[in-house]
């Protein structure tokens, strides 16, 4: 058997970003997601891998330093929660601008301000479209269980690295608080300096060698049209993004009549709201959105023409809801609903909705 | 099987780590588990909740608003989570505290003097694991070895002396559960 852990998803992604090879991570204690900064100073990987873990004095001062770190070619880390993201908006900015791989995790507490701290998924739009300033966009990975935030910290190094970008995790205080069954992957171990040399030799500032040119990492391009050949060659790798890390899971649309379309957290309510109705006798699915960037838009297009209605469930007053509409361009009916502000709806309001706003709307 | 249950007290009394223990039984016994505490700005002296679901299936949402059991382990939880037990369902309370006795006649009604039973064993921490015990006698869906086995599993070596007192506040706990009403 397989060595079984029960364990929070701040701790279960701590441990994985450990296991990931990580080689540095840089935060500031946030509710609901401190346990991964007090996992990692428990835990003290310096001695498993040699992966740094500094508590900044600022989640402003975190993200900088992971700019730093990504410039060197070195794997780096952020995690906080929506206020906190708001504060390294700036930085991931300019990760994006300078192309560095980074993975920033966001374990969303209701806003906006100060909010609150119980669950929110209200940091849609901040995730997928900007957050910071700038034509650019994140890979933005939303888990919906505690294994999937040990599984999707590996991808988001894996991409982050390939396109040269910011991904995101975007979790919510549900998943980060509660525990489930977890099952950890083998130790990566941590690329050396000379691993990194030849990998990303190209680009990284990890000090100039007497027969190669000078890298530089910049945002900053004075020059309009150079800034604007810059930002194709982002818009390309997003394109790219779109057309080769797109993930999403459908479960039991193949005789649908409903689909309720959902994320994170929501999605595992909508799961029981979906059992709830089934038992009722309406055929309805779900369909799992795993990046919100890139999102499905074909696939949802080409399923709208099968169904009778959507339903786009977040905890949000309504925000993944315009992305499925531009999607499924009238072809069907679609109707948000969610709690929010901190508080999570539950099965039976989810199907309530469902049978009011669409079955019978 | 799915067993959906929330175990709410007060902070401090152990509910949070009956949930963990409950939760780590049933995956020695291989079953599928989660477990989600309420975790608002509550500390010692506050409410305390968690929800635990067990199942043989992979568990959609964690978080409910109705549960096949609920103990319940003060007055302010009886008021908020007697309604939200299913029918037919189950409710297992210590009346240490309680005022408000619980009125269903619909659902399975269980009582337990943990409180007492703890105190006489003279260590009023393993409260917990009384309450436990009623619990696997009242519902027998995970077994004490594998109780035992999680134990092992999620606490750090140098506590495993007290398994035995562990293992007999399970027992006293099964003992001495009492039949309100069976239906």
């Amino acid at each position: 058997m397989a060595d079984i852990k029960l364990m929070k998803g701040n701790e279960a992604l701590a441990e994985a970003a450990i296991r990931a090879g990580c080689d540095a991570y840089f935060g500031y204690p946030i509710t609901p997601q401190s346990e991964v900064i007090e996992y990692l100073m428990m835990e003290r990987p310096e001695d498993r891998t040699g992966m740094i873990v500094l508590q900044a004095e600022s989640e402003i001062a975190a993200i900088h330093m992971v700019y730093g770190a990504a410039g060197a070619g070195k794997k780096a880390m952020t995690s906080s929660s929506s206020p906190g993201i708001s504060l390294k908006e700036e930085g991931i900015s300019y990760l994006a601008g300078s192309e560095l791989p980074a993975v920033i995790v966001n374990v969303v507490r209701g806003g906006p301000g100060l909010g609150t701290i119980q669950p929110s998924q209200a940091d849609y739009f901040q995730s997928t479209k900007g957050g910071g300033h700038g034509d650019y966009r994140l890979y933005v990975l939303a888990p919906a269980s505690v294994q999937e935030m040990v599984d999707f910290v590996d991808i988001a190094f894996e991409v982050a690295f390939k396109y040269r970008n910011p991904v995101m995790i975007l979790a919510d205080g549900i998943i980060g608080q509660m525990m489930e069954k977890v099952v950890f992957p083998e130790q990566k171990p941590r690329l050396t300096d000379e691993e990194i040399e030849e990998k990303y030799g190209d680009w990284v500032t990890n000090g100039k060698r007497n027969n190669k040119e000078r890298n530089i990492i910049t945002s900053l391009d004075l020059d309009p049209y150079k800034q604007e050949a810059h930002n194709h060659k982002l818009q390309e790798k997003y394109r790219l993004m779109q057309e080769d890390e797109l993930m999403y899971e459908m479960i039991d649309c193949e005789d649908a009549d409903y689909i309720l379309v959902a994320y994170g957290s929501s999605a595992r309510i909508s799961q029981k709201a979906m059992q709830l109705a089934r038992e009722k006798g309406y055929k309805v699915g779900i369909f799992r959105l795993i990046t919100l960037f890139p999102f499905p838009s074909k696939e949802l297009n080409e399923l709208a023409g099968k169904v009778k209605g959507f339903l786009a469930v977040e905890m949000s007053a309504g925000q993944m809801i315009e992305d499925l509409k531009l999607a499924i361009e009238g072809k069907a009916k679609a109707e948000h609903y969610g709690r929010y502000g901190g508080v999570v709806h539950s099965p039976e309001e989810v199907l309530e909705a469902l049978e009011n706003q669409i079955i019978k709307g | 099987m799915t067993e959906e249950l929330i175990i709410a007290g007060f902070g401090g009394q152990g509910v949070l780590s009956m949930g963990k223990i409950l939760a780590y039984s049933a995956i020695m016994q291989d079953q599928e588990v989660s477990w989600m505490p309420s975790y608002g700005p509550e500390m010692r002296g506050g409410t305390a909740n968690v929800t635990v679901i067990i199942s043989d299936e992979r568990i959609s949402s964690p978080i409910l608003t109705k549960y096949d059991t609920a103990i319940i382990l003060n007055q302010q939880s009886m008021d908020k989570f007697e309604s939200s037990v299913k029918p037919g369902g189950t409710l297992l309370y210590d009346p240490n505290g309680i005022l408000v006795h619980p009125k269903r006649k619909d659902i399975n009604i269980y009582r337990i003097t943990g409180s007492k039973i703890s105190t006489q064993m003279g260590n009023k921490k393993v409260f917990n694991m009384v309450i436990l015990g009623a619990y696997m006698k009242a519902k027998p869906i995970v077994q004490l070895e594998n109780v035992i086995k999680g134990l092992k599993k999620s606490l750090p070596e140098r506590y495993h002396k007290l398994i035995p007192l562990n293992e007999s506040a399970i027992t006293k706990g099964m003992e001495n559960i009492e039949i309100v009403q069976e239906i």
